[in-house]
């Protein structure tokens, strides 16, 4: 539930920061364990490509793109307002990390065909 | 000073990741384009030391910055704080560690000979 | 809407209560502190709420109106009750007492555990210590020190709500004004004191603080500002 007091833009860049990291951090050990297979052979890693293959796991691969975006966006953010000297530019710059998102999962879609 | 300990790790390895993720976007977005193989990926990877050190480097920074990201979530959204939070971001982070490398001495395969199995 | 009237709930009990409905003359230029004393005055005898000089500078009057944290006694009816009623209840993150009123004793004492006071370095027999006000480090005491102590960034906090060890924006903002100013006695001690769990660490940069602090200071700049010192001082070996 998101309260009246919370509805800012830094309390939602925030959110979203938190949540595609918590996404993220769990991708990551399966991520690890489909490279690996490049141990047992070149064959058992293209067979893990190719089951990649299938639309609805492209369509979480386009999500990995845009949370691993949008969790460097808004880490950036962080980094900036906490190392650099204050600027009043705080939405500004969650305005562009939400658009770097959009454009790297734009991007991933245009690729792709 | 354990949490200001923490908060080094994470900012200094979120300073270190911020390069490398980029890297990795633009490597993602072009790999993409002409279809994923493994012959193309082990074919860029098999032997190199830059990619070694650039994902090893990877690997590392990921596994000290997720695990406490983790353990702020825990402590603060499921209210679980204490040692045992501690232990189980720890034990996350070794397990990270381990698959990465993992990981990354498969798809750099020194000692394997290119092309095996293919 | 000058000779409207004013549909106006209220929380009454403690921990567990209820909102009471009231229809409150609605005027001019209308505060809700307006509102709240005149409830008590023509209608609820027994109603609690806490104020004292209703210019906004004592800090005693936040509430929580329509949701957000705001001193009451500066906010304008016409500003929060545009789309018709008002709700008001007690301040977030502080236990309850009675009806509209908080007990700040955890909010003040996590001000000493921030080391949010002045530690002198003279005597009062001493010269007094001539700081020119263009000074740099004058410059950034300056900019935190108006804070009125009325805990609306307190109960903005979303880390204070989460993580209750975290002393919150207004200890840390007092602890930051400390660790500049050039007259106190052991500013390596208010690093030490912010250095620790619920420190300035535990700050997430929401900026809820900023987006809701009254007078219009800045938390989480002088949050971000502790960071950087204390990390400075943890990696020359001075926190320990």
């Amino acid at each position: 539930m998101i309260r009246r007091s919370q509805r800012h833009l830094g309390f939602f860049a925030a959110l979203a920061h938190r949540l595609s990291g918590l996404l993220l951090a769990l991708f990551l050990p399966a991520h690890f364990l489909v490279l690996g297979l490049a141990l047992e052979g070149d064959t058992a890693l293209e067979g893990a490509i190719r089951w990649a293959d299938q639309p609805l796991v492209k369509m979480a691969e386009w999500g990995l793109v845009v949370l691993l975006t949008l969790h460097l966006s808004f880490g950036l953010r962080v980094l900036v307002l906490e190392f650099m000297p204050w600027r009043d530019s705080r939405k500004a710059m969650i305005g562009l990390g939400a658009a770097a998102s959009l454009f790297a999962g734009l991007l991933f879609l245009f690729n792709l065909g | 000073m354990i949490e200001a300990r923490l908060y080094l790790l994470q900012r200094g390895s979120a300073m270190l990741l911020a390069p490398l993720v980029l890297i990795h976007l633009g490597l993602i977005l072009y790999a993409i384009g002409d279809g994923l193989s493994a012959a193309e990926i082990l074919g860029r990877t098999r032997g190199s030391f830059a990619w070694a050190a650039f994902y090893g480097l990877f690997v590392l920074a990921a596994a000290v910055h997720a695990p406490i990201g983790l353990r702020n979530l825990a402590r603060e959204w499921l209210a679980w704080r204490g040692r045992s939070v501690d232990a189980a971001a720890l034990v996350f982070g070794l397990v990270l560690l381990a698959l990465g490398l993992r990981a990354v001495w498969a798809v750099i395969g020194f000692g394997i000979g290119a092309g095996d199995g293919a | 809407m000058t000779d409207e009237t004013l549909t106006v709930e209220i929380w009454r009990g403690k921990d567990t209560g209820r909102f009471e409905t009231y229809q409150v003359p609605h005027r001019q230029s209308q505060t809700i502190l307006d509102v709240v004393t005149w409830i008590q005055r023509h209608r609820e005898p027994a109603l609690a709420y806490r104020f004292a000089c209703r210019v906004g500078m004592c800090g005693s009057c936040a509430m929580t109106v329509n949701g957000r944290p705001r001193w009451t006694c500066r906010t304008h009816v016409s500003k929060v009750a545009a789309s018709g009623g008002v709700r008001i209840e007690p301040l977030r993150n502080l236990p309850r007492i009675k009806d509209l009123v908080t007990d700040m004793t955890p909010f003040f004492e996590k001000w000493q555990t921030a080391r949010g006071r002045f530690e002198p370095s003279a005597t009062r027999s001493e010269p007094m210590a001539a700081i020119p006000s263009d000074d740099p480090e004058r410059r950034i005491v300056d900019a935190g020190i108006e804070c009125i102590n009325c805990g609306v960034c307190h109960a903005a906090c979303d880390v204070v709500a989460w993580n209750p060890d975290y002393v919150g924006p207004a200890a840390l903002n007092r602890a930051w004004t400390l660790a500049n100013d050039q007259r106190d006695g052991d500013r390596a001690g208010v690093l030490k004191a912010v250095s620790a769990a619920g420190g300035c660490h535990a700050c997430h940069t929401h900026g809820s603080c900023v987006e809701h602090c009254p007078v219009g200071l800045n938390p989480t700049a002088g949050i971000a500002g502790l960071k950087r010192m204390t990390l400075s001082a943890l990696l020359k070996g001075g926190l320990s």
